[in-house]
């Protein structure tokens, strides 16, 4: 892959709502693959998908900029394809192979491209929030103009991460943008069970910090409410919490088919589907035609399919890569 | 050549640093305005501005994971942890966040992070402020840990930490705070990271320690009808095999002294790794002088007691020399370590 390539992908989603349509259905596709080899027992290990939240990750990508810093969790499939990383570069990093983003020694829950603002994405529970606060130091303290991000889940909301890094960042009023992705369940607990409030974007008062809550299953209004809060954090407004409220198609990890959700709420999710209510305004609109909908459709499936055969094509790291990269 | 005491060692190889490297940034909890509560970081608002002196909350995993952030997009951050206890609450950043971001990144990333934090008994903080707790960090690759021992080695340790670009955990003994010596500073002053110091001379034993058991261990040497190489460790990862070796092969005989209990102590990994390399040249079995398995008590006599004195070493010494089998603990008497 080209660095040009990647650069590319990392910018296409600014203005282009028929390239956002396209990543999401790639975000799509690629999970679906994901979920399958997993579940054919063709790689080893664990992976968490995003199903139902590609809306939120084409806004993640779609509302920032190189010169940004996100940081996301384990669950970053999604976030690293609408970042700019390639599919092969993902899906070679969850299958453990040389070409994969980090050269295999990470794995599904590992994925980074510093270049293009992603660092390395993080398995433990708001882990990334402080360290976003941090990037967002470094835009102060350097003045870059560059934003830090933090996307995590609603279950980072109760750990002690989310608050510290908070009430660090407003106190210090860094330009740092707060996503929370939340799509209901913690794992395996629903959220309002672990959650004394129905709104967790009101956690945010306690911070005296701007807050927004958003409809993550409409690409346009998530990606113009994000980018509308990006813009001012970035205009020196202060950080902000933004609540997307999204749904998890499926369990929390490979292991998990959750079977605790009630019956019909996914259904009911399902209805409001990201992608299918996406296209479908943009046909009505006059955008894309039936054929070229299902035009882009093939090609997100041609794409991950190609992928994969190219990420085939390579071997798993050799002993050496382990020692690599451990102190600088 | 300036008399400076420990702390004041810090402050200005922080200032030196700071100096020289405008990404150099410092936070913690109260060592901007107040200038540290042990004041080693005192003066450095003033000369270096709000922008790059910050205090913060009582929030160790917020600024720490903020230093690791900070680290991984362009500043050198050094933070404070008050009581190395409080790295609790924030182990994760360090160990599992810090310490792995280089190989998480493919090597793309550096994380320049210094964490310093005072340790140690000594001072009647009682219990939850005067562990050492080294051996929470030296099982960590990615992560490197440094401890001086005296001023002039602060100094010229603590730039180096600063200047590297790995996490570095960097653990001053709070006991030696205020004591004061001939300080060298400047550019020369700087010391390597990974280099242990031979600082006493002898032909009996070497006796290897760390932070503030060097000057018991040294002072343990005077008056004793022995002789012995005292190595100060200063870099307990990566420490110095080789310096450790080399000793060892010609006077055949290791002691530890560890400001630790006896269980788990970061001493055992030196007995293991030279008695690995070295089994059929030692004369003697090697042997570890620690604190015993308890917390650290808080009456004055019994944190003396906690403590290895000059006095303990010297005799413990003394009996492995006459015996060539290591003597029971103080606390153990009458039978085997």
């Amino acid at each position: 892959m080209t660095t040009d390539i990647r650069f590319e992908r990392r910018s296409a989603l600014a203005e282009d709502r028929k390239a956002r349509l396209s990543r999401m259905l790639e975000i799509r596709a690629f999970e679906d693959k994901a979920k399958e080899l997993f579940g054919a027992g063709l790689v080893h290990g664990t992976t968490h998908t995003a199903h139902g939240q590609e809306a939120v990750a084409v806004a993640v990508g779609a509302s920032t900029r190189l010169g940004d810093w996100v940081t996301c969790t384990y669950r970053g499939h999604g976030i690293a394809l609408a970042l700019g990383l390639t599919p092969e570069s993902v899906l070679g990093e969850i299958m453990g192979r040389t070409c994969g983003s980090i050269g295999g020694v990470g794995g599904s829950m590992h994925l980074s491209d510093t270049e293009l603002g992603l660092l390395p994405t993080f398995a433990i529970v708001g882990a990334g929030i402080p360290v976003a606060v941090g990037a967002a130091l470094t835009c102060q303290v350097k003045e870059t103009g560059g934003v830090g991000v933090a996307v995590f889940g609603d279950g980072a909301t109760n750990i002690g991460a989310f608050h510290e890094g908070l009430n660090l960042a407003a106190i210090w009023r860094l330009p740092a943008v707060f996503v929370c992705e939340n799509n209901v369940y913690g794992e395996y607990s629903r959220i309002d069970k672990t959650t004394p409030i129905a709104d967790l974007v009101d956690r945010a008062d306690s911070y005296g910090m701007r807050k927004r809550t958003v409809d993550g299953q409409d690409s346009d209004v998530a990606c113009a409410s994000l980018r509308e809060e990006v813009d001012r954090t970035r205009a020196g407004e202060g950080p902000v919490l933004v609540e997307m409220k999204t749904y998890r198609y499926a369990g929390h990890s490979r292991a998990d088919q959750a079977p605790y959700r009630p019956a019909g709420e996914f259904d009911d999710w399902y209805k409001r589907d990201p992608i299918n209510t996406f296209e479908r305004r943009l046909i009505d609109e006059g955008v894309l035609t039936l054929d070229s909908a299902a035009a882009l459709r093939r090609d997100a499936a041609q794409t991950v399919e190609t992928a994969l055969e190219y990420v085939s094509s390579f071997d798993e790291p050799g002993t050496e890569a382990m020692f690599r990269n451990i102190l600088a | 050549m300036t008399k400076l005491r420990f702390r004041q060692a810090i402050a200005q190889a922080i200032a030196d640093e700071m100096r020289s490297d405008p990404d150099v940034v410092m936070f913690g909890e109260d060592v901007a305005v107040a200038g540290g509560p042990f004041k080693t970081s005192d003066g450095l608002l003033e000369e270096f501005g709000a922008s790059r002196v910050r205090d913060t909350p009582i929030s160790e995993m917020g600024f720490l994971g903020a230093a690791v952030g900070a680290a991984a997009t362009g500043l050198r951050p050094v933070t404070e942890i008050m009581f190395i206890e409080f790295l609790g609450v924030a182990l994760d950043q360090l160990v599992t966040e810090a310490a792995k971001y280089r190989y998480l990144s493919n090597g793309r990333l550096t994380v320049p992070l210094t964490m310093r934090a005072s340790i140690g008994a000594g001072l009647g903080f009682g219990l939850q402020h005067s562990q050492t707790l080294e051996n929470w960090l030296t099982a960590t690759p990615g992560l490197k840990v440094v401890e001086p021992s005296d001023a002039q080695s602060a100094y010229g340790l603590l730039r180096a930490a600063i200047r590297d670009d790995n996490p570095v955990a960097f653990l001053e003994p709070r006991a030696l705070y205020a004591e004061r010596e001939e300080v060298a500073t400047g550019d020369e002053a700087v010391l390597e990271l990974g280099r242990a110091s031979l600082v006493d001379e002898g032909s009996d034993v070497t006796i290897v320690a760390l932070g503030q058991m060097v000057r018991a261990a040294s002072a343990a040497t005077r008056g004793a009808d022995w002789s012995a190489d005292v190595i100060d460790l200063r870099t307990l990862v990566p420490w110095d095999r080789d310096t450790v070796l080399a000793s060892v092969a010609r006077t055949r005989r290791l002691v530890v002294v560890e400001e630790a209990p006896y269980s788990g102590g970061w001493g055992s990994e030196i007995v293991a790794h030279v008695s690995s390399e070295l089994f059929y040249d030692l004369a003697a079995p090697p042997m570890r002088i620690t604190c015993p398995d308890t917390p650290v008590p808080f009456a004055k006599s019994l944190e003396e007691r906690y403590l290895p004195g000059p006095d303990y070493v010297r005799d413990q010494v003394s009996a492995l020399l006459t015996d060539g089998r290591v003597p029971a603990p103080w606390w153990n008497k009458g039978t085997n370590a």
